[in-house]
C-alpha cells in the first residue's frame, strides 16, 4: 500500500507542484495518476522512490515512512519504469535486466538467468536478449524496461508515463500486456499518464489531478465516467464519455439473432434468398466479410467479392463492443463471436440500446429485451 | 626539392646516433605520452567530478576558454628559463588538461538523461551510477578529448625543441640553423607522420574501450555526439 498523507511540494522559486493532498493507493490494484502537464502527477509519483522529497507531509509504503529508508536501498525496492524506458545503451538488453539483481549482490549467472525468466515473461523474444537497446523498437524498449523494474520482484511498481512514446498500436499491445502481467503478478502499481482513455483501462482507481497540483477526483474509472466531480473532470474526461462508459457495462442478456450466412468458395447456388444482407465465413465459421443484399455471386465466392465487416463483439465482453460491431457493420448488425473468433450471431445497436434502457427502467421495458 | 627529401630520408646515417630521427621520434613520442597522461590523471578525474555532480560547469568552460587564450610558447620558454628545461614538459601537461577536460565534461554530460534517471531510480548509489553508467556511456567523448589533447601536443612540442628538449623539432631547428632546408622539411613530415600514427593508435583504443552498444548508439543517431539525445 501506498499512501500519500498531506504532501505539498513547493519549489524554491515559490512554484508549488503538488498542494497538500492525500491519497492511499490499495495493495495489488492499479492505480493511475491522470491529469495535464503542471498538475504534478510526476511530483507525486517520484515523492514514492524519494526521487523528489515533498516539502511537507509523509509518504508511506506498506506503513513505513520512506524517510526512515536510505533512498538507494528504498529504491532497490521498488520497481520504476519511465518513458522511453532509459535503457542503458551500453549493456545488452539481457545485461540491462540483471542490472538490479547485480545490485543485490547476486552473481552474474544467476542475474543473467533471472534476467531471460523475465524477458520471456513480458513477452521479448529470445533472439533479442543479446541485442543493445537501440537494436530494438520502442515497444521492445519498453518490453525490457518493465522486465527491469521486475527484476527484484518488488511489491510496488512505479511507472512514468511509460507507454507514451511509442505508436497508438504498440501502446495498445503493451496496456494489454501489463494488465496480463498484473493479473499474474498482482503488484501494486502507480501509474502517471496524460492520457485519460489509458487512465480508463488501465486503472482500478484514477486520481485526476488539475494543475497546480490539486485533486480534482480519485474513484474507479466508471464512476469518474458517470459522475465527473466538477466542470474540470467533466472537459477532462471528454465528450464521448457516455459511449466509452459502456466499457465498464457488461453485455448480460443480449441475445445474439441469426443471420444468413454462407462460405467462401460457395457458388450463387448456395447463396440463400439474398433480400438480406448475407454474412460471409471462413471454413472455421470466423466472419471475413459481407455480401449485400441482391449483389450477383460469380462461380465461386472469393474474398474480393465482399464487403469488408466491421469490429468484432466477443461474447460476454462489454456492451461498448457490441454497440461498436453493431455501428461498424456495413450491414448495421455487429457480429458476435466467441474466444476462437466463430460466428455465434448478430446484434442490432437498438438491441444494446434496449438493454441499457431496461436497466435504467427495469419494469416498465422488461418485454422489450426478448 | 622532393629528391633532397627523400635523399635526407633515405640516408641511414640521419636515423641513427643521439641526434638521429629514431632517438628524436622516441624522445617526441615520450614527451607526448608523459604530457598528456599526466593531464588526463587530474583532468578526467575532475571532469567526471563535475560532469556528474554538476557542480562547478561555469569552470570547465571558462577555464578551458582561458588556457585556451595562453601562449603555450611562452609558457614552456618562460618555465624553462626559470627553471630547469625538463620544467617546460609541465607546459605540455598544462597544454593537454583543458582538452582532455572538457572531453570528458561533455561525455558525462551527454549520457541520456533518462538512463541516468533510470539508475537513480533503481537504487544505484551515487558511485555506481557513475561507474556503471556515465563512464562507460561518456568514453568516447572523453577519448575524444585525449586525441585532441595529444594532436596540440604533439604540434607544441614540435616548437618547444628549441629550450633544448629534444624530439623531432629539434631536427628543424637544426636544420634552420645550418641552412639544411632538406632536413627541415623532412623533420615537418616526420612529424606530420607521428602524429598521424599516433591518432590512429588512440583511434584503435578508443574503438577498444567504447562498449558496443554505444557505438552503435552513436551510428544509430546521426552520430550527433555532442549535446543530450534529442527527446521525441
Amino acid at each position: 500500500m501506498i499512501e500519500f498523507r498531506s504532501v505539498r511540494k513547493q519549489y524554491d522559486d515559490g512554484t508549488v507542484a503538488v498542494q497538500e493532498l492525500s491519497l492511499t493507493v490499495p495493495v495489488g490494484t492499479i492505480t493511475v495518476l491522470v491529469g495535464p502537464s503542471g498538475c504534478g502527477k510526476t511530483t507525486l509519483l517520484r515523492m514514492v522512490n524519494r526521487m523528489i522529497e515533498p516539502s511537507s507531509g509523509t509518504v508511506l509504503v506498506d506503513g513505513d515512512d520512506v524517510r526512515d529508508s536510505d533512498p538507494a536501498g528504498l529504491r532497490r525496492g521498488i520497481g520504476y519504469v519511465i518513458q522511453q524506458a532509459g535503457l542503458f545503451p551500453h549493456r545488452t538488453v539481457r545485461d540491462n535486466v540483471a542490472t538490479v539483481p547485480r545490485l543485490f549482490g547476486h552473481s552474474r549467472r544467476d542475474a543473467r538467468r533471472r534476467a531471460e525468466g523475465l524477458l520471456e515473461r513480458v513477452g521479448l523474444p529470445a533472439e533479442l536478449r543479446k541485442r543493445y537497446p537501440v537494436q530494438l523498437s520502442g515497444g521492445q524498449q519498453q518490453r525490457v524496461g518493465v522486465a527491469r523494474a521486475l527484476a527484484a520482484d518488488p511489491p510496488v511498481l512505479l511507472m512514468d508515463e511509460p507507454f507514451s512514446a511509442v505508436d497508438p498500436v504498440v501502446r495498445e499491445g503493451l496496456q494489454d500486456e501489463l494488465l496480463r502481467l498484473q493479473g499474474e503478478l498482482g503488484k501494486t502499481v502507480l501509474f502517471v499518464t496524460h492520457d485519460i482513455d489509458e487512465a480508463v483501462k488501465l486503472g482500478e482507481n484514477v486520481a485526476v489531478l488539475r494543475q497546480g497540483g490539486y485533486l480534482a477526483q480519485y474513484a474507479p474509472p466508471e464512476q469518474l465516467l458517470a459522475e465527473p466531480a466538477d466542470d474540470f473532470v467533466t472537459s477532462f474526461v471528454g465528450r464521448d464519455r457516455g459511449y466509452r462508459r459502456l466499457s465498464f457495462v457488461d453485455s448480460d442478456g443480449l441475445v445474439p439473432g441469426p443471420v444468413d450466412t454462407v462460405r467462401i468458395g460457395d457458388t450463387s447456388a448456395d447463396v440463400p434468398s439474398q433480400a438480406e444482407w448475407v454474412l460471409v465465413l471462413d471454413p472455421h465459421d470466423r466472419p471475413r466479410g459481407w455480401l449485400p443484399p441482391g449483389a450477383p455471386i460469380h462461380g465461386q465466392l472469393t474474398e474480393d467479392q465482399l464487403i469488408a465487416g466491421g469490429s468484432l463483439h466477443t461474447s460476454g465482453a462489454p456492451l461498448r463492443g457490441a454497440l461498436d460491431a453493431a455501428l461498424s457493420a456495413p450491414s448495421g448488425l455487429g457480429v458476435v463471436v466467441d474466444e476462437d473468433g466463430v460466428h455465434l450471431g448478430v446484434v442490432t445497436a437498438r438491441q444494446v440500446l434496449d438493454i441499457l434502457e431496461s436497466r435504467r427502467h427495469p419494469a416498465v421495458t422488461e418485454g422489450a429485451v426478448q | 626539392m622532393i629528391t633532397d627529401i627523400a635523399a635526407w630520408l633515405l640516408d641511414p646515417s640521419n636515423w641513427t646516433g643521439d641526434e638521429g630521427v629514431l632517438r628524436q621520434a622516441w624522445l617526441h613520442l615520450l614527451y607526448c605520452l608523459f604530457a598528456v597522461c599526466a593531464a588526463a590523471l587530474f583532468a578526467v578525474p575532475l571532469g567526471l567530478y563535475i560532469g556528474h555532480t554538476g557542480r562547478g560547469s561555469v569552470f570547465v568552460v571558462g577555464f578551458s576558454n582561458a588556457m585556451r587564450a595562453l601562449p603555450t610558447l611562452g609558457l614552456v620558454t618562460g618555465l624553462a628559463v626559470l627553471f630547469r628545461g625538463s620544467v617546460a614538459l609541465a607546459a605540455l601537461v598544462v597544454l593537454a588538461f583543458p582538452a582532455v577536460l572538457s572531453g570528458t565534461y561533455a561525455g558525462v554530460r551527454a549520457v541520456p538523461s533518462q538512463a541516468v534517471d533510470a539508475a537513480k531510480g533503481m537504487g544505484m548509489t551515487s558511485k555506481q551510477r557513475l561507474w556503471q553508467v556515465e563512464l562507460p556511456n561518456a568514453l568516447t567523448l572523453l577519448m575524444g578529448g585525449v586525441r585532441n589533447a595529444m594532436l596540440q601536443v604533439m604540434a607544441t612540442t614540435a616548437v618547444a625543441a628549441y629550450v633544448g628538449l629534444g624530439g623531432l623539432g629539434q631536427l628543424l631547428i637544426e636544420g634552420q640553423t645550418i641552412g639544411r632546408y632538406d632536413q627541415m622539411a623532412s623533420a615537418a613530415i616526420l612529424i606530420a607522420l607521428l602524429a598521424v600514427l599516433v591518432d590512429l593508435a588512440l583511434a584503435g583504443l578508443t574503438w577498444l574501450l567504447v562498449p558496443r552498444g554505444v557505438t552503435l548508439t552513436a551510428a544509430n543517431t546521426g552520430a550527433r555526439p555532442r549535446g543530450r539525445r534529442k527527446q521525441r
